[in-house]
């Protein structure tokens, strides 16, 4: 099986590569650009499903890691005309480095601790660009200028180019992320999650294995920071407050914790569900200071309604409908006894997000 | 494998569902603009323009922390829009304005003008408003060649015709603002300690940058700035008491003005305070001086706190009603706006919309993109605005002037001439000689 695992993913990378580029050619310039968001959502949605989802540690600070990420793009970008990959690779590089720092603090904290410290860390750093207007822009931030390449002729969109390199880069991401999941280190995770007392006398580090998912985490955010700087052409604070970070969870626990098809499934939902809400609420005649509100509360409400309907997220549901009509063939057919496994934490009460309730008692560290 | 199969089918119906997702969302607007009426003299003659409409776009904070007062805007614009809609529409054409809400946050707006742009097939995105959110956009719409009409900020970056072609500015920027203020102030409290307290942005540099044109550095004893995102400014004003300054120059948007208020109150501080026009909507100034000390425990007049406080303005103020663009504006507000206060913001919404009209008018029965803008370029006629606008190919600034006013009684009183300058440092402030315009007697201009 291990054998197998490779190709098929490769081939999965290829199938859904070959869609994106068939979608982007077939549709409209505008769906390129929401291709291009869906992408670099989901490579940060991505990250953050493997931290909270299978190492058990909550976020609500990786809106700050994409800062890092975008403004590190646009730095170099900016000072220096390397080419894109390199500039990629110095993002998550930098976005690493930043990740480790907070995960060494953040192995020593629990569930609302935790939270509590990464949401400082969500507020705070992006008004760093504020104390230094010189190098940051300030409130208006730095123009990032991203261009078709020549070879591709000078009537090539570029929304279309974006979508297809924000869509490469996320779609190696989620393999590297997939590999990563079904590896030791995923295991691991999953062993500290569960229990850490039990994963530590089974001779899982657990402070290493937490920072090491928060540096997976961190650096997935600076790579979707980085994509972000290029398709919006300008990294300022304003698009890194903390509404960004929560918004990354809410997708996160929308699509299903720890399932990386439901980190799709989320960032397809807050990238559309807006623009149809809006259209919806505008064409009705309302005042605007209704109208302008609905989306929220549409939002709010699409909310509440996947969380009552699957509590497991838009993953878990679809694993539980899977299993309700493909499960009992496939259980006659292989002797299983029970339906196939969700992959999320099925383990976890209905409603309550997952890593908190998992550390009410304390752990060593 | 059976693991492998079960990823399998996971992938497949990932990857369907992912392109049936994408692939239905994209049903609705595949359609491409029909020209009918090839006969007509109305022709399909750019994007977003139809034989019998035109369609625009906008991106304006409706929710989030710009959205006091500025959500007033938009419906203000379609108001006269829809007034002009009733009376005959632009040669024949009739305005739909389509503005979505950016929350004041930079990404929004670059997806929502993305989406107005590309998918809507607006022909000019409209009055598109704030400097962060607008700066996102700005680049992409002019390599797009989409007119860029009246930008609601005062930011001095829009005129720049040969990076920005496309771009306009619209109301007074704040560097002339600065110079104005500052003049007023350099003549009238001569002798005195004068401290500057500003928004550590474009705005209130840009602010500080003409006071300092103005102001001889001699008089200035502190310089104090504050971020929009931290509300706890009693350092500042604490700073502001200690220097001993007797006048402050407050370069801040209305909620800090009235902290700044408020605070200095607590601390019996009572300089002179003078604002920048974004304050000069005393009706917002009262309401968030009343809401605040309320919070706090405190209860105040609004109207009594803002008397006495010098700003300047470039309309008529709302309440003069004898003023025949107040009248006209007020009538159309009170028919077709009937869910929004009357105001300064209000005021502002459809005097914008007015230029938009004229400019409109101007590029001809059945304009280009291209049309648009160098009928811009060509120059306006300045309507409700008390100075001319700078518009020429080379210049791309809008408002060039505004009167000193004094706040009493919740309304605004002129106080001396309307002054005209420019961005420079050393270009001289004269008093307007030209006359104000009456507003036209059918409420819709002439090309």
């Amino acid at each position: 099986m291990t054998v197998r695992t490779l190709p098929r993913r490769l081939g999965v990378l290829v199938i859904v590569a070959a869609i994106v580029v068939f979608l982007s050619i077939k549709l409209n310039t505008f769906r390129d650009y929401q291709i291009a968001e869906i992408a670099y959502e989901v490579t940060a949605v991505a990250g953050l499903t493997m931290l909270t989802g299978l190492s058990g540690q909550i976020s609500l600070g990786n809106g700050a890691f994409m800062a890092i990420g975008a403004y590190t793009t646009a730095l170099l970008l900016l000072h220096l005309t390397w080419p894109f990959v390199a500039v990629l690779v110095i993002a998550a590089a930098v976005t690493a480095v930043a990740g480790g720092l907070v995960g060494v603090a953040a192995a020593r904290l629990r569930g609302p601790y935790l939270a509590g410290a990464t949401l400082m860390l969500g507020v705070a750093l992006p008004a760093i660009a504020y104390a230094f207007p010189g190098v940051f822009g300030g409130d208006e931030g730095l123009n990032v200028v991203f261009t078709v390449p020549s070879s591709l002729g000078a009537n090539f969109p570029l929304t279309r180019w974006q979508a297809w390199v924000s869509a490469a880069v996320a779609l190696v991401t989620l393999l590297l992320l997939a590999n990563l999941e079904h590896s030791r280190i995923g295991r691991n995770w999953r062993a500290v999650r569960d229990n850490d007392v039990a994963a530590a006398l089974d001779g899982i580090n657990v402070a290493a294995a937490r920072i090491r998912a928060f540096v997976v985490s961190a650096t997935s955010a600076g790579i979707a920071g980085a994509l972000l700087a290029i398709v919006t052409g300008l990294v300022a604070p304003g698009a890194f407050t903390i509404t960004l970070s929560i918004a990354l969870l809410t997708a996160a626990v929308i699509g299903g914790l720890g399932s990386l098809p439901g980190a799709l499934w989320g960032s397809l939902v807050i990238v559309l569900a807006p623009t149809y809400v809006t259209d919806v609420a505008t064409s009705h005649g309302l005042s605007a200071s209704v109208g302008a509100n609905i989306p929220i509360v549409a939002y709010g409400a699409l909310l509440i309604l996947v969380m009552l309907v699957f509590p497991q997220g838009i993953q878990g549901g679809l694993d539980r409908i899977i299993a309700a009509f493909v499960g009992p063939r496939r259980r006659t057919r292989t002797g299983r006894t029970a339906p196939a496994p969700a992959i999320t934490p099925s383990a976890d009460p209905p409603g309550s997000p997952g890593p908190a309730s998992q550390h009410e008692k304390e752990g060593t560290s | 494998m059976k693991r492998s199969q079960r990823l399998r089918w996971q992938a497949t119906a990932i990857a369907t569902v992912a392109a049936l997702a994408v692939a239905a969302c994209s049903s609705s607007s595949s359609s491409s603009p029909s020209s009918s009426n090839s006969t007509a003299a109305l022709t399909a003659s750019a994007p977003g323009i139809t034989a019998t409409t035109i369609t625009i776009g906008s991106h304006q904070p409706l929710t989030g922390p710009a959205a006091p007062g500025y959500s007033e805007i938009a419906p203000a614009s379609t108001a006269y829009f829809n007034y002009v809609n009733a009376h005959g529409g632009v040669y024949g054409r009739k305005i739909i304005y389509k503005y979505l809400n950016d929350a004041y946050d930079p990404t929004t707006t670059a997806s929502v003008v993305r989406q107005l742009v590309l998918q809507d097939n607006v022909y000019a995105i409209f009055n598109g408003l704030g400097t962060p959110t607008h700066l996102a956009v700005v680049s992409f719409l002019n390599s797009d060649k989409v007119p860029d009409l009246f930008v609601a900020s005062g930011c001095d970056c829009w005129d720049n015709p040969t990076t920005y072609p496309e771009t306009f500015g619209y109301q007074l920027d704040y560097v002339r603002e600065g110079k104005i203020l500052g003049q007023y102030v350099a003549q009238h409290f001569k002798g005195k300690k004068v401290a500057f307290f500003y928004q550590d942005d474009e705005f209130g540099m840009d602010g500080v940058k003409g006071l300092d044109y103005e102001i001889p550095a001699s008089m200035v004893v502190t310089k104090q700035s504050y971020v929009d995102t931290n509300v706890n400014i009693a350092p500042q004003v604490a700073a502001l008491k200690a220097s001993g300054a007797q006048v402050v120059v407050s370069f801040s948007i209305p909620a800090f003005t009235a902290l700044l208020k408020l605070y200095s109150l607590k601390l019996g501080y009572t300089p002179t305070l003078v604002v920048s026009d974004v304050n000069s909507d005393v009706y917002t100034l009262d309401g968030l001086l009343e809401a605040y000390a309320k919070q706090g425990g405190a209860t105040v007049s609004g109207s009594q706190l803002t008397d006495g406080i010098i700003t300047d303005d470039y309309y008529p103020t709302p309440g003069e009603t004898s003023n025949s663009w107040t009248a006209l504006f007020k009538k159309i507000h009170d028919q077709y706006d009937t869910k929004e206060p009357w105001d300064g913001n209000a005021y502002y919404g459809e005097a914008v919309a007015y230029a938009f009209v004229q400019a409109m008018l101007k590029a001809g029965r059945n304009p280009t993109r291209a049309d648009l803008v160098s009928a811009v370029n060509g120059g306006l006629t300045q309507g409700p605005a008390v100075a001319p606008f700078a518009y020429s190919s080379t210049n791309h600034d809008g408002i060039t002037g505004a009167y000193i006013a004094v706040m009493s009684n919740g309304g605004l009183t002129q106080e001396g001439p309307v002054l005209i300058t420019d961005t420079s440092a050393t270009g001289s402030i004269t008093t307007y000689s030209g006359t104000e315009q009456t507003a036209p007697a059918s409420g819709i201009p002439s090309p």
